[in-house]
């Protein structure tokens, strides 16, 4: 994190320098970003830094494991080492964790590939110039204005025995008990909300591409399938693989909408942050912190095979390809840290 | 952060065996725990934990005790309204040995959590008239028979019945058995008005209520699910008869959306007529039937004690009780403040004002209660023979477990049988000690 945010900023302070200058006013240039540039490092290890690592610490401690011979708490924490990471691939707790990983993986899966579809599909609908677009525009981005737990309830409310997706399907299902109802029902919820999400950045991607090349598309006989698949998705894949990264991050740590809709401890939508919760509520912070460490390995294998598989530097190319939507192959250049 | 600093940690076990080892067996209202009764001192300002106070009632009496004692006043500091959530701020001010709160408002079910952690002070029994108090609800208070929490407020099940059906179909009362129930609800159904309504109700979905019926299932057939031992004690005839009676209740008289309803799904579904016997906390009583016209049963209904398969039942306890803080400050004031807020008269006020069901036994039979609030007779009888959840210190996984597997039980996924075998080994380490 600290490194990728200071050397591009170091790397453009010294390249801004003048030319032509001795080598050491590069170099007290470069003293000088450091410096501007350490009130920033230090707060986001205050704030990132240690949180990681006193998470990790707490991971190899347990602690209040046993009772005394008057009924207390032996107090104290005892070392256990890597105990608690293995304890979560162990017998009962195994079962629990391939279960909360295989659902998270499923809704990771399953919503990212219905949002991307749908949110492309908004974008495309919000670019078109139509009568009453910013309504369109507005009441789109409406779920993703919704705070989760409200609209956990919301979901919660139309998918009860006797509400609304029952009476509209005319069919008797038990979306709230702990069943494959309520993981669809977890999707659809899930996927309502935040498909304007994707909607919204990929219309900003849409907004950046030149109408000449659609022009030139024309000309050249190219039909609307053709430009979609030709022009659109190649020229507005960097903006969809940000937003797409975004969301499969978000999804990975998802705990409120299920917790809400269908429930904690529910075994058909039990995520990996719901049992790490679960850990800490009975006190177990030492698993707790272990589990936690688990997911957040997860998420960053994730994001980094995202990131390898589909472009080296999503942030970077995405401003390179917007300014020149020819050069597609120059992946390097122009970086810069932007969040 | 939450971690006990390794010095700080070392002086306390010290200090604690030292006591320990000072005060030995006696057991005169004593000295053990994370703070003696030695320690019950020190005047002066206290803060008062508890849920959020629906009736807005409770200020009232804090601002009586205010007057009287200006150099001791109580503050009241409100939890969030779910009640894990209750518990998770008191454990996290309890972890960092924070005094900033002093007297607790505890359910009933975290007392042996609390005191085995060393979080409550234990109350000396001989300073608490607890003579008044209803025997069951003393017995949440302790843990490992010593005294570490007041009951102020109590609660039990009771069995809702539509009187007006049963008087239609000719049945004579209320049932005492299951068998009885299912003959009543076989006569009501052939009324024109009852052929849709379905039989009984009692909370299957997977919550914290799963564990209240599954209690009141397993003890009402004389079995239990911890034992006296604290060992789990499953592998019983009782024990399957009773979870067996709840898949039965689930497959054949039940609604078929049971288990996604809670406390107040069932609430409404009863109050929509569509429930003949319902199984439910004593709060129903004034909002069926109320006459406002949210509630189609108002005045055409009764209670009664649960049924069970050879007689009566048995009625899981709920309720809260009061306790102090192992780190507060003054706790001589949080003691007299404890009694205060658990004496007749303050528990006769607030039953007025909130229905909240009191743990002092004359009120049930003070006649103008009973005629205020008519449940009172069974809702004493009930929670006389109401028996707690299971006291285990890991509270929050024992539910956890029994939970998961009775709800497999009664979804058909797992043959009773298998369902408390396995529920059985669940709980062997949990409550190994």
């Amino acid at each position: 994190m600290t490194t990728t945010e200071s050397a591009p900023a170091a790397g453009t302070a010294a390249a801004r320098a003048p030319r032509g200058r001795a080598r050491g006013d590069v170099q007290g240039t470069r003293r000088l970003a450091a410096l501007l540039l350490s009130p920033t490092l230090l707060v986001l290890a205050l704030v990132i830094g240690y949180p990681v690592l006193a998470g990790f610490r707490e991971s190899l401690y347990s602690r209040g494991e046993g009772l005394d011979a008057d009924g207390f708490v032996v107090e104290g924490d005892r070392f256990v080492g890597l105990g608690n990471y293995t304890a979560i691939f162990q017998g009962d707790r195994a079962d629990a964790f391939w279960n909360a990983f295989s659902n998270t993986t499923f809704f990771t899966l399953t919503t990212v590939v219905l949002e991307t579809v749908i949110g492309v599909a908004m974008a495309l609908i919000m670019q078109q110039a139509f009568r009453g677009r910013a309504l369109v525009r507005a009441s789109i981005l409406v779920p993703w204005a919704i705070p989760t737990a409200i609209s956990g309830l919301l979901w919660r409310w139309i998918f009860q025995a006797d509400g609304a997706a029952n009476a509209v399907l005319r069919q008797e299902i038990l979306w709230t008990a702990d069943g494959f109802p309520a993981k669809t029902a977890v999707v659809i919820a899930e996927v309502w909300k935040t498909s304007p999400f994707i909607g919204l950045l990929v219309l900003a991607g849409l907004q950046m591409i030149p109408r000449d090349v659609y022009e030139a598309a024309r000309v050249d006989g190219a039909g609307p399938v053709q430009q979609f698949f030709r022009i659109t998705l190649p020229l507005v894949k960097p903006a969809l693989l940000v937003a797409v990264l975004f969301r499969m991050l978000d999804v990975l740590r998802m705990f409120d909408l299920p917790a809400v809709l269908i429930g904690v401890n529910q075994k058909s939508v039990e995520t990996l942050t719901m049992i790490a919760w679960f850990e800490a509520s009975n006190l177990r912070y030492g698993s707790a912190a272990a589990y936690a460490t688990v997911l957040f390995l997860y998420i960053a294998l994730i994001a980094y095979l995202f990131v390898k598989l589909l472009g080296a530097d999503i942030i970077g190319e995405a401003r390179q390809k917007n300014r020149r939507p020819r050069a597609v192959r120059t992946p390097r250049g122009g970086r810069r840290a932007a969040a | 952060m939450r971690r006990t600093p390794l010095i700080g940690g070392t002086v306390v076990c010290a200090a604690l065996a030292l006591s320990l080892s000072a005060c030995g067996g006696d057991d005169d209202g004593g000295s053990k725990g994370g703070a003696g009764a030695a320690s019950l001192q020190g005047r002066g300002p206290i803060t008062f934990v508890t849920g959020k106070d629906r009736s807005g009632y409770l200020q009232k009496q804090l601002d009586a005790w205010n007057t009287e004692h200006p150099k001791e006043q109580v503050r009241i500091i409100e939890l969030p309204d779910e009640p894990n959530d209750q518990r998770q701020q008191m454990i996290q001010n309890a972890t960092t040995r924070s005094d900033a709160y002093s007297v607790l408002n505890l359910d009933v079910v975290w007392t042996a959590e609390f005191a085995a952690n060393r979080w409550l002070t234990q109350l000396p029994k001989d300073r608490i008239d607890l003579s008044k108090m209803l025997p069951a609800t003393i017995a949440t208070g302790q843990y490992r028979d010593k005294l570490y929490a007041v009951p102020s407020t109590s609660d039990a099940g009771m069995l809702y019945f539509r009187k007006d059906l049963l008087e239609k179909a000719g049945v004579a009362g209320p049932p005492k058995t299951y068998t009885e129930m299912w003959d009543a609800c076989a006569k009501v159904k052939k009324l024109p008005e009852a052929k849709d309504a379905d039989c009984f109700f009692t909370e299957v979905n997977k919550t914290e209520s799963m564990t209240i019926s599954a209690v009141e299932a397993i003890e009402s057939a004389g079995g239990s699910i911890i034992g006296a031992d604290g060992k789990p004690a499953l592998n019983t005839p009782q024990a399957k008869q009773g979870v067996e009676f709840l898949v039965g209740a689930k497959k054949d008289h039940m609604p078929k959306e049971a288990v996604t309803l809670d406390t107040e799904g069932g609430r409404r579904y009863f109050q929509s007529g569509r429930l003949i016997f319902q199984r439910q906390w004593p709060y129903q009583y004034g909002l069926a039937n109320s006459g406002d016209g949210s509630s189609k049963v108002a005045g055409r209904f009764a209670v009664a004690p649960l049924p069970g398969p050879n007689g009566p039942g048995v009625a899981n306890l709920g309720g809260h009780n009061l306790a102090i803080s192992a780190f507060a400050k003054n706790k001589a004031t949080s003691l007299d403040f404890i009694r205060y807020l658990t004496g007749e008269q303050a528990q006769r006020a607030n039953l007025l004002a909130t229905s909240q069901a009191p743990t002092v036994a004359a009120l049930y039979d003070d006649p103008e209660m009973v005629k205020k609030f008519p449940y009172l007779p069974v809702l004493k009888q009930a929670i006389a023979g109401a028996r707690p959840r299971p006291v285990a210190v890991k509270y929050g996984d024992v539910t956890a477990a029994i939970q998961g597997e009775m709800y497999d039980a009664v979804t058909g996924k797992k043959p009773a049988d298998q369902a408390l075998t396995d529920l059985e080994s669940k709980l062997q380490p949990l409550t190994a000690q």
